[in-house]
């Protein structure tokens, strides 16, 4: 049985009918780590407080654990665990304070869950002491996690763990992730970097409350339907002026220190020099390049 | 050098006996991107506020765009833009009423004001939402608009913080657009980012780990000295020492 399954669910705000979540369906699998990955206004949020039976469906059903996001609300809170995007810890209480807190509500004690939040809790536990309103944005994540790790929930729910986080920490906070996954907990995680993609079993892209795309990330990134080449010469500004004005380009954009250049059709590496050096261009570096995410995203966007 | 539109030498801020920012020393140029980088906790936010005026150094010297930081801190106000990774204008506000205020705010003239709020709603394609409120625009069109009101005063230099978290790729693009046609104006761009490949688009980038600034060059020239393929790398290879926790 799906951990998770939406079906057809819509969510609107307000007078103005502001539609978050647009007529979405899918199913994550048991121990799934499932990403949901796109921009700020993307439908992440809302997704995420209705399977965690925070907020009410306009539109139809979805299952958590094969209980129902509305009649079985009780049963879910108990199920899951829920990181939001926003710090929601107490600020007053201590790291050990808030841990207890939060095992105590679900009826548990941390020496119960102690191995599941292990890893992580060494990282933070010489601070214990220190109220959560005082310690750093890593060591909020981290406790953040433990507190919602506590109760040992089939269901782990973290809404954009690693906005604003340096890319090193976002690389030890997906190393956390896999190691949760190993125990066989279901997760579904939302960020807007679209690096992190990759380190996703199966992902959902978004954009303003649709799924563009669901997919693993590798068939996501086969699916992509133009030979992209990466670019790159002496003068970048002026490369991404000149490049949509070559006869078979259908998209170039800045990509780091390279333009990634779609074309309607497998080119001859020399034409594309050519025509850039008839334009005035010098130190051409072009070569065939293999899609990331981000090219996917890109690309699903402007379809 | 009037080229120079900042220059710090040894500036350190303490706090007790923590030193959030140890010694730095740089300049950055008229018209240049420069991008300033570092794990969470590496000291670029105090830096940061110490270069805008708005936090007094323990020790060392800043001069910027001509003003120095413990004696012009107003003058600097004036000479620079500021665009933080919150949000900055006004949600209750309409676009047309932001541009308006802030251009009071820096002084500009009222005929100044109305010519330059019609280009910019122009440039931004905004036509259609300059009457509405800005909390009901997506973010990435908050972000553009929040950009193009911190430099409606034309500042010499304009501090970004982190102003693309959460922004879709499209539109990050969009904004480095708006990025480049500012430097390509002389102003000076200051920017932080989590995102690398943002890195790449800045003419030269310094890499900050626990108060210091380790590493300061072209990413060309920071990617061949680290023997890397990628900026994400150099990064890695230099924060992944680093001993403050974030």
């Amino acid at each position: 049985m799906a951990a998770i399954i939406l079906n057809d669910v819509t969510k609107v705000y307000g007078k103005e009918k502001t539609v978050a979540v647009d007529h979405v369906s899918f199913a994550v699998e048991q121990g799934e780590l499932f990403g949901l990955i796109g921009p700020d206004g993307a439908g992440k949020t809302s997704i995420f407080r209705m399977l965690t039976t925070l907020l009410l469906p306009d539109n139809g059903s979805a299952t958590v654990d094969g209980y129902d996001i509305v009649k079985d609300y009780v049963r879910i809170r108990s199920r899951v665990g829920y990181m939001p995007g926003k710090f929601s810890l107490y600020q007053d209480l201590t790291i050990e304070e808030n841990l207890n807190f939060f095992a105590t509500v679900f009826g548990t004690t941390i020496e119960q869950n102690y191995d599941l939040i292990k890893d992580i809790y060494v990282q933070i536990e010489k601070f214990k002491d220190r109220r959560a309103g005082k310690l750093s944005g890593g060591m909020k994540q981290k406790l953040a996690l433990c507190c919602a790790l506590i109760h040992k929930p089939s269901v782990l729910f973290l809404d954009e763990p690693t906005t604003g986080v340096d890319p090193v920490s976002r690389k030890e906070f997906w190393e956390m992730l896999k190691r949760l996954k190993a125990q066989n907990i279901t997760i579904v995680v939302s960020t807007p970097y679209m690096d992190e993609a990759m380190m996703c079993d199966r992902i959902a892209l978004m954009q303003t409350g649709r799924i563009l795309s669901i997919e693993t990330p590798q068939r996501i990134m086969q699916s992509y339907p133009l030979p992209l080449y990466a670019v790159r010469a002496d003068n970048m500004y002026g490369l991404l002026k000149a490049m949509p004005t070559f006869s078979k380009t259908i998209s170039s954009y800045a990509f780091g220190e390279y333009a990634h250049v779609s074309f309607r059709e497998d080119v001859d590496v020399n034409e594309v020099t050519g025509f850039l050096r008839q334009h005035g261009f010098s130190d051409i570096d072009i070569k065939r390049t293999n899609p990331t995410i981000e090219d996917c995203f890109i690309q699903l966007l402007k379809a | 050098m009037e080229n120079i539109v900042i220059k710090t030498d040894k500036l350190t801020k303490r706090y007790g006996d923590f030193i959030a920012t140890n010694e730095i020393s740089f300049e950055v140029y008229k018209g240049e991107i420069f991008g300033f980088l570092g794990a969470n906790g590496a000291g670029k936010t105090t830096a940061m506020r110490m270069l805008c005026g708005l936090s007094t150094p323990s020790s060392g010297h800043a001069i910027i765009a001509g003003f120095d930081v413990y004696r012009e801190t107003e003058k600097i106000k004036k000479n620079i833009g500021y665009m933080s990774q919150k949000f900055s204008l006004y949600e209750d506000l309409t676009v047309l009423e932001n541009i308006n205020f802030f251009g009071g705010i820096y002084g500009l003239s009222n005929a100044n004001i109305k010519d330059k709020s019609e280009k910019l709603i122009d440039q931004l394609g905004l036509q259609k939402e300059a009457k509405k409120l800005v909390g009901a625009l997506p973010l990435g069109w908050k972000q553009k608009l929040s950009f193009s009101v911190a430099v409606l005063h034309e500042p010499r230099i304009v501090f970004l913080d982190e102003p693309t978290g959460g922004v879709d790729p499209v539109t990050r693009r969009q904004f480095w657009d708006l990025i480049y046609d500012a430097a390509a104006r002389g102003v000076t761009i200051f920017v932080t980012t989590h995102y690398m490949d943002e890195a790449e688009y800045c003419n030269r980038i310094s890499i900050m780990v626990d108060g210091r600034i380790e590493a300061l060059d072209t990413p060309r020239n920071l990617k061949h000295r680290f023997h890397s393929e990628s900026m994400d790398d150099v990064f890695f290879q230099l924060a992944r020492g680093a001993k403050r926790g974030d």
